[in-house]
Order: C-alpha cells, then sequence, then structure tokens
C-alpha cells in the first residue's frame, strides 16, 4: 500500500547573471516515486541529481526561490504546505544530509528530546543515546563538540525518537563505522517492518542491497530506474538502464573505472535523453525526445533500448 | 622529504588521553589507509598531521624538521563535510582561488563545472562542493594529502573519477596520501597499506 506518492515532480530555481539574463534551472524534471508501507526505497544516483531536492519537496522546506509543480500525496490525499507543516517532524521525519541542521546554540539531548511525540522525552532521548553508543556526558555537548560520526548518530537520534510513519533519511550513514552503519540500517529495517515507509537516500549502494526492497536511480533531476535489489549482482547484466550499470561498475568492488564527463548541467539540458551526451548505445532516436519511464521485466526504466 | 608522527598524544583538555604514542611515516608518493571506529581520534590525528591541532606530546617532522607553522602547510587535508569546510558568505570562486589559483586542467580532472564559481555555497549539492575542497587542497606546494572520507558523499562514478585524478596527480608530483575511510572496498583499491587504529 502506498503512502507518499510523488508524482510529475518538477522543481526550478531561477537565476540571474551579471548582465539581468534570467536562466532557468531545472533540477527535478517529471519525477515520480512511490514509497510503500512496510518497504524500503533505496534511492542512489548521481551527486547533484537532485536527491536531496527531493527529500526537501516532500518536507515542504525548499527555499523560497523555488518554482515546484507536480503532486505530492501523503495517504492518498495531496500534501499541501499546510499539511507538510503540520505533518513535518511527526508523521513525516526527515534525516538531513548536513549536520548543520543541528542547532549550534543548543544541547544535543535538548535537540533529541523537543523530537520526542510520545512519553518521557529524557528517558527516550537517553534510551536512543545507548543504543547508538552515545555516552552520557554527550548530552550536555554542543554540536561543536561532537566528532562526525556522532553528529549522525544525533542526527538519526532525533527521527529515531519521532512516532513517524514516513522517515526519508538523507545519507544518514556515511563516515560511520560498520559497526554503527549496521545497527542504523537494522533499524531503519525494524521501522519499516512495524508498517512504516522508508527513503533511504545513500551512496552506500552495498549497504542499500542490504536492508532496501527497491532502488531507484536518479540522474540529472529524473529517475532512470527503478528495479528490485535482487538485479544488482555479478556484472550488471540484470541491470536495465546504461547509467545505472556505469555506476554499478564503478565501485571499488567493481571496476573501479568511471565512465568520463558529468551529468549535464540543469540550465541547459539536452532536449532528448539526459543521458544521452555520456550513453555508448546511444543512437540518433535518443535525441529526439526524452524517453518515458517504462515497465521492463519486474521494474521501470526510461530508456528506449533497454532490455 | 617524509612525513613523520613521533610518539603522538592527544586529549582534549584534561580528558582522558584519546590516543598516545602514535608512530606513523609516510614516504613520498606513498598511499597509507587508517581504519577504526567513529569517534577514536582518526581525524584528530589528522587534524594534527595537517598542523590545525598541536600534539600534547610528541610531534610531527616534515622532512626531519618540526612542521613549519607560517607560509603554505605542505600537509593539506580534505574533510568529509564540505559545508563545514568553506565561508558560506563567499562566493565559490573566492573559495576556489583562496590560496592559489587552480589551472584549468585541474578543475577538469575534478569535474568542476564553469558556472558553479558564480554560485553561492548553499546551491551546490554536497558532491559538487567536495570538488572545490579538493581542487584546494592540491595547490603545487602540496605534499601530502589527507583525505578523511573524502569521496563518502560522492556516487560511485564520481568517486572514482576524482580517485583517478588524484592518483594521477600524486604520480606526477610524488605526493603523499593518508586515506581515512570506512569502505573497506575503497582502501583495498588505493592503499599501499593500511593502519588499524584500534591497536
Ligand atoms: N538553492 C539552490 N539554488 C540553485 N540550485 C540549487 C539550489 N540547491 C540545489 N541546487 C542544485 O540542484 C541540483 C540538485 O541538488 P541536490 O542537493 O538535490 O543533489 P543531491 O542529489 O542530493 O546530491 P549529493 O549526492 O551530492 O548530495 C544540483 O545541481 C544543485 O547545484
Ligand atoms: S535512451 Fe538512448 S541515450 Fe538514453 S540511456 Fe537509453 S540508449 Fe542511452
Ligand atoms: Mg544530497
Amino acid at each position: 500500500m502506498s503512502i507518499l506518492e510523488v508524482e510529475n515532480l518538477s522543481v526550478s530555481f531561477k537565476q540571474y547573471t551579471d548582465g539581468f539574463k534570467e536562466i532557468n534551472h531545472k533540477v527535478i524534471s517529471s519525477l515520480n516515486v512511490t514509497l510503500e508501507a512496510g518497504k524500503i526505497l533505496a534511492v542512489v544516483g548521481a551527486s547533484g541529481s537532485g536527491k536531496s531536492l527531493l527529500a526537501h519537496a516532500i518536507l515542504g522546506i525548499l527555499p523560497s526561490n523555488a518554482n515546484v509543480s507536480g503532486i505530492i500525496k501523503y495517504e492518498g490525499k495531496e500534501l499541501t504546505p499546510i499539511r507538510q507543516t503540520a505533518l513535518r517532524g511527526k508523521e513525516i521525519a526527515l534525516v538531513p544530509q548536513s549536520v548543520n541542521f543541528l542547532d549550534p546554540l543548543m544541547r544535543v539531548g535538548n535537540q533529541v528530546r523537543t523530537s520526542v511525540k510520545n512519553g518521557d522525552a529524557v528517558s527516550a532521548q537517553r534510551k536512543v543515546f545507548e543504543r547508538y553508543r552515545l555516552g552520557k556526558e554527550v548530552e550536555d555537548m554542543y554540536p561543536f563538540q561532537l566528532s562526525g560520526g556522532m553528529a549522525r548518530r544525533t542526527l538519526l537520534s532525533t527521527a529515531m525518537v519521532s512516532d513517524a510513519k514516513v522517515i526519508i533519511a538523507d545519507e544518514p550513514t556515511p563516515g560511520l563505522d560498520p559497526v554503527v552503519i549496521k545497527e542504523a540500517l537494522d533499524n531503519f529495517r525494524e521501522f519499516a517492518d512495524n508498517g512504516c515507509a522508508v527513503m533511504l537516500i545513500t551512496h552506500d549502494i552495498e549497504s542499500a542491497l542490504q536492508i532496501a526492497d527497491k532502488i531507484a536511480v536518479f540522474y540529472a533531476g529524473t529517475t532512470v530506474e527503478i528495479a528490485p535489489v535482487e538485479d544488482f549482482v555479478g556484472n550488471g547484466e540484470a541491470i536495465r538502464h546504461p547509467y545505472t550499470k556505469a555506476l554499478w561498475r564503478a565501485l571499488p568492488q567493481n571496476e573501479f573505472r568511471p565512465i568520463p564527463g558529468s551529468q549535464p548541467h540543469p540550465s541547459s539540458l539536452p532536449p532528448g535523453c539526459l543521458f544521452e551526451p555520456r550513453c555508448e548505445m546511444a543512437t540518433a532516436e535518443c535525441r529526439q525526445a526524452p524517453p518515458k519511464m517504462r515497465e521492463l521485466r519486474d521494474g521501470m526504466v526510461r530508456c528506449i533500448h533497454a532490455t | 622529504m617524509q612525513l613523520e608522527a613521533k610518539d603522538i598524544g592527544f586529549r582534549y583538555g584534561d580528558g582522558p588521553w584519546l590516543f598516545q604514542g602514535v608512530n606513523l611515516t609516510l614516504e613520498p608518493g606513498e598511499i597509507v589507509g587508517i581504519t577504526g571506529p567513529s569517534g577514536r581520534g582518526k581525524t584528530t590525528l589528522c587534524r594534527i598531521l595537517a598542523g590545525f591541532e598541536a600534539p600534547i606530546e610528541g610531534a610531527v617532522h616534515f622532512n626531519g624538521a618540526p612542521l613549519p607553522n607560517n607560509g603554505y602547510h605542505p600537509v593539506q587535508m580534505v574533510l568529509q563535510h564540505p559545508e563545514k569546510a568553506i565561508n558560506p558568505r563567499w562566493k565559490m570562486h573566492k573559495i576556489l582561488n583562496e590560496g592559489y589559483q587552480p589551472d584549468k586542467e585541474l578543475l577538469d580532472l575534478l569535474g568542476i563545472e564553469r558556472e558553479w564559481l558564480t554560485r553561492w555555497p548553499h546551491e551546490l549539492s554536497g558532491g559538487e562542493l567536495q570538488r572545490f575542497c579538493v581542487a584546494r587542497a592540491l595547490g603545487p606546494n602540496t605534499r601530502y594529502l589527507i583525505a578523511d572520507e573524502m569521496t563518502t558523499m560522492l556516487d560511485a562514478n564520481t568517486q572514482a573519477q576524482i580517485w583517478h585524478a588524484v592518483i594521477e596527480i600524486a604520480k606526477k608530483r610524488e605526493m603523499g596520501i593518508i586515506v581515512v575511510t570506512h569502505e573497506s572496498n575503497l582502501m583495498r583499491r588505493l592503499c599501499h597499506r593500511v593502519i588499524d587504529f584500534n591497536k
């Protein structure tokens, strides 16, 4: 059952150059994703492909100069700005990517307590700190006194004590040691097994494969593939999209060989397939129009030549 | 031009010792990994090697003498969180050119788009920002690079691109690298030897 649906989302920013020329940066285009109760959707993809902005769009915390179109539905009803404000941190929680989201002037124990929705805030905070191996002394510290890993565990704690039905975790584990990562991932799994929906944005594909049900792959502001985790094995023969294959091969445990170039800039997106300038399989047809997302073998792909 | 840590010990205030008796020698061109659990002081050790922090015990020697404490520091560090390493009130071109002017070749190698230079830091993604921090650290007088979870926030393709670029530069300049990462696969790919900070 789907809890959260993102339909045809586009996000753009207006920027003015020195000559007062207005340029439009389309950072997310025609994006669709669905979060289901009891399931973990991992979102992987290019740096700068719009993963964090998608998270921010769902939470309603995009900067005010962002232009948004499309529909986001929560429990079947449109998620309006008013509902977003009401549900944020309560039914929909974010584990943010930037540690700058911690309030620099507030002791971290207090920050976590303000997110506790039910029961005794102090004991809930202490319990979650214990779980993440944050010592008793940590609750009285200010963010600047924390190591990078401790700051991340504090951010995780904040989401875990809330009573959310949807958790959006934006890179929750980078730089943590394997033991803590495992624990955090197990918590997300447990969370999903209790009927919640989790969106796990990560570059750590290996971790994603361990706990996620499906993987959505982002490139240049849209999904190029949605695939069951089982497809990520071997040389990636079961993977549908050429970009996903490239990503898979670039992993250090695979070939560690990158494809050259970078994703197209949001102010000058190619007219056809967004991956066409870097795609080995590209044909003239790929330049005609952006390929539509289509179903293919138990998954979805945005490529006309994928088999 | 060796980099040598001799019997380094560190603690904050009169708190418990984070570590003591750490010895480490790095030869030019050598790539050494450091692993160990979070919060055990890997980043602090890196900060000491890069001259951001003075050790309580022991000393860091560069080329047989104490590290210079003025002028360009030969040991440069790139951190996991780029947003913490840059001035949010400066535009990207100012941030990039703070220490020296990176040439076109380096910018291309790192995939830095010219248009990004006119933006504010909050208008770039984490991965885009990190390329600037890497470029900034690779000045002509950098002899050692400390990469503390440098590419953890990047996609696999960009990670491989940046590392291939950094390794190429390291080979050309005989630059040594310390790699701190929890990703064992990456460690195995990159490092000549690995030090376990747990012991
Ligand atoms: N306030 C803004 N104004 C203009 N452009 C922006 C703004 N915020 C983000 N962008 C651009 O939007 C694109 C998507 O950014 P986003 O932070 O969502 O990327 P991401 O997929 O989360 O990347 P990463 O994996 O590096 O965290 C990037 O090209 C970025 O430069
Ligand atoms: S549509 Fe064409 S250019 Fe795009 S990914 Fe598929 S083959 Fe490559
Ligand atoms: Mg992001």
